[in-house]
């Protein structure tokens, strides 16, 4: 098992690259045990270990880098106080953290949208697009060249659902507004693109 | 949509369903635990997809994050939240499981209706005035709230001060819990009556062993679909 280093600030390279791919859980299983018991040093590890994937989903969602620091402030703390709620049996510690943000980060953009705020010009005008080209993109080049090799086997429509809902945080119902089909073909999209992604990346839970 | 709500754990597990939607299929995953273990891994998925979006944050956000979790307590790892009551009724749990499996099994439900008019206000005063009226006090999100039940009348009201105002998407619904039928909808307490409520709850209040209060998203529920805010034993 290897525990990671806390560096001086968020996006040591080795240790985000070796914890955040997921392939050693158990070290963050063991953080987040730690910080049940209130350990705050086993809580600044675990913010650097997963700070990089976790304000960069908020990003990816929020797009506003001052809305986003708040959202991932707020994902964090969730985590920290719900740290003993984390169940290993239902899944990764990464997945589990990045549903809290991802979720925190999907409430924002849907009550900003509410209130009109939302700048929803990629929907219209980049639904084929990658992802953004802007983002600042720390280490872990080996982990996003697979991901990004497993996007590649999607069909573009399939491609182009999972990422308006998941990294866009729209709903199922405007997804299929975007991309103009049916309600039902845009669900389906999205849960076969999932399940392609899944068995391509061989995600196991 | 019960027949093809399977096909929606792809949309659940990417946070891509609208609150009632979200309701409906996680008392669908109480259910199904294919479902749950297709979301799992689902969920998985998704955050390997995190690593193309992988942004390292401004350093301040670090001394924020590690400042503010040095003043918040983690809570233990118990799951079940305390219900501000004296007592409370077992049968509230079986009845809220029991509820959900109702309308996982696909049973049509028949939505209440919540009667208006003068004639409500009327039959609420005579609630409230009944010599069996029977009144139970309980705290909802820290604000006083009392059901007053009458047997002979075969009714009950809600008396609530300064309820606080549900956030954006949520209202606060009523139940009775009847003895074998479980949790049944009493009610939406309409947004903005007021700071002062008298809610008639709809139902025969005689037969029930409790009320309790939730909050549902918007529109309400057919069963409880969180853990009530206050219960009141009969």
């Amino acid at each position: 098992m290897v525990v990671p280093v806390p560096s001086e600030r968020s996006g040591d390279g080795a240790t985000t690259r070796l914890v955040a791919g997921g392939r050693d859980p158990s070290a963050l299983v063991a953080l987040l045990r730690s910080c049940a018991r209130g350990d705050e040093d086993a809580f600044a590890q675990l913010y650097d270990a997963v700070s990089g994937r976790l304000y960069g989903l908020v990003l990816r969602v929020v797009r506003d880098p001052a809305q986003s620091e708040e959202v991932a402030q707020e994902a964090f703390i969730h985590i920290w106080q719900h740290s003993a709620r984390y169940d290993p049996d239902k899944g990764s510690p990464l997945a589990w953290m990045l549903t809290i943000a991802h979720r925190k980060a999907v409430d924002r953009v849907r009550s900003a949208q509410a209130a009109s705020e939302r700048d929803s010009r990629f929907g219209s005008t980049n639904q084929d697009r990658s992802f953004d080209q802007t983002v600042e993109k720390v280490e872990s080049r080996l982990d996003a060249q697979r991901v990004h090799r497993a996007l590649d086997s999607l069909t573009d429509t399939q491609r182009g659902a999972v990422e308006l809902a998941y990294l866009g945080g729209y709903t199922h119902t405007e997804v299929a507004a975007l991309l103009d089909v049916p309600l039902g073909t845009a669900k389906t999209r999205i849960r076969d693109g999932l399940i392609r992604l899944r068995d391509t990346l061989g995600v196991s839970t | 949509m019960t027949a093809d709500i399977h096909s929606l754990s792809g949309a659940y597990a990417v946070d891509a369903l609208d609150d009632a939607e979200r309701a409906d299929f996680e008392r669908h995953l109480e259910a199904c635990a294919e479902c749950r273990a297709e979301v799992a891994s689902l969920r998985e998925t998704a955050a390997e997809l995190g690593a193309v979006t992988q942004t390292a944050p401004p350093p301040s956000l670090r001394s924020a994050v590690l400042a503010e979790a040095r003043t918040v307590r983690p809570l233990p790892p118990v799951t079940r939240t305390v219900v501000p009551l004296r007592r409370r009724p077992a049968a509230w749990v079986a009845g809220l499981a029991a509820a959900a499996l109702l309308v996982v099994g696909g049973l049509v439900w028949s939505p209440w209706q919540h009667e208006t008019g003068p004639g409500t206000r009327v039959v609420a005063q005579r609630v409230l005035d009944a010599t069996d009226a029977q009144r139970i006090t309980g705290s909802v999100s820290g604000s006083s709230a009392t059901v007053v039940r009458s047997p002979s009348l075969g009714r009950a009201v809600l008396v609530a001060d300064h309820l606080p105002t549900p956030s954006a998407g949520k209202e606060y619904q009523l139940w009775l819990d009847f003895p074998g039928r479980g949790m049944v909808s009493a009610g939406l307490v309409p947004v903005g009556s007021g700071t002062h409520l008298t809610y008639l709850l709809t139902g025969d209040a005689a037969k029930a062993t409790a009320a309790g209060i939730t909050l549902e998203p918007e529109g309400g529920s057919k069963a409880p679909t969180t853990e009530p805010l206050a219960l009141f034993a009969f």
